[in-house]
């Protein structure tokens, strides 16, 4: 029960993806491209999804609790430090490069096309890479005191 | 390459985004954040944990399925990016979502609409850095 419900939150999430144009490079690169064949439309998936979770978050988190677990699990990190920052700067270089953001190609992956896997399976490497640098920078820290 | 501007379409994709969003957090409190569910599944805490990130992520990949049978058509997605680009990009994507902790569902979406500082500083970033790069490529270099 609680599985079919996760997965149909992922079908309209999907779906919802794909609708929207974030799956398609084209179009997300044409949003960011004010200089050139300039396509606003991103603005209102932006703009739709916002105003849809701020207000649902707010009846969400007025109950209490979720309904099949005890807790929120909110992102509890307040401090804007270099690594946030850094990391964030570097996601945008690659999703210029690509048009492909994880939310954005995640739901394509769904169309079997080769690009959508290739693209997918070198943000895998990144990520596995960025763990791996981050767990060694974590034992050197602990070695150090 | 020209798009067809879209903003109802768009729009209405929003707004299932953000209904995704919501009851996510209802269903299991959690974030809607893409990078997040992706790898936790592959450092899950528990198979609780690991069970309900692959329910959400195969429910995501039907969604080209679920536009073509409500269009008879598959959803437009044209790549006007060199394999190398694209892969080159996707590994840049992978380091970087990693280091700042999310990226668009999560921080853009989900942390803006909680009013999260790092969220808020997060997304200015990557739209920032995004929309220098498309300046960069397309007119500087490919200028």
């Amino acid at each position: 029960m609680h599985l079919i419900v996760l997965f149909l939150i992922g079908v309209i999430f999907g779906t919802g993806i794909v609708v929207s144009g974030m799956a398609n490079p084209a179009k997300v690169i044409n949003f960011f491209d004010v200089a050139g064949t300039w396509d606003p439309s991103l603005i209102f998936v932006m703009g739709g999804a916002l105003i849809v979770t701020a207000v649902g978050y707010r009846i969400v988190f007025g109950r209490g609790r979720p309904i099949f677990e005890g807790k929120f699990s909110l992102p509890t990190a307040r401090n804007l430090d270099a690594r946030l920052i850094g990391g964030s700067a570097v996601f945008g270089i690659g999703w210029g490069i690509s048009g492909f953001c994880p939310g954005g190609a995640l739901p394509a992956l769904g169309t079997g096309r080769i690009d959508v896997i290739a693209f997918v399976a070198a943000m895998l490497a990144g990520i596995f890479a960025a763990k791996y640098l981050q767990s060694l920078s974590r034992a050197r820290a602990q070695a150090a005191q | 390459m020209e798009t067809a501007f879209t903003p109802w379409q768009s729009l209405g994709g929003g707004v299932l985004i953000g209904t995704a969003s919501v009851l996510l957090m209802l269903a299991v409190g959690r974030i809607m954040g893409a990078t997040g569910i992706l790898a936790g599944i592959f450092a899950p805490a528990s198979v609780a944990d690991m069970s309900w990130r692959l329910a959400l992520l195969l429910g995501m990949l039907t969604g080209p399925a679920v536009y073509w049978l409500a269009t008879g058509g598959m959803p437009e997605i044209a790549v006007p990016v060199s394999m190398p680009m694209l892969l080159i990009g996707g590994f840049i994507v992978g380091v970087g979502v990693t280091y700042g902790s999310g990226c668009t569902s999560g921080h853009g979406v989900c942390g803006m609409a909680r009013l999260s500082p790092r969220s808020i500083a997060a997304t200015i970033t990557f739209m920032i850095a995004t929309g220098l790069t498309v300046f960069v490529v397309r007119h500087v270099i490919g200028g």
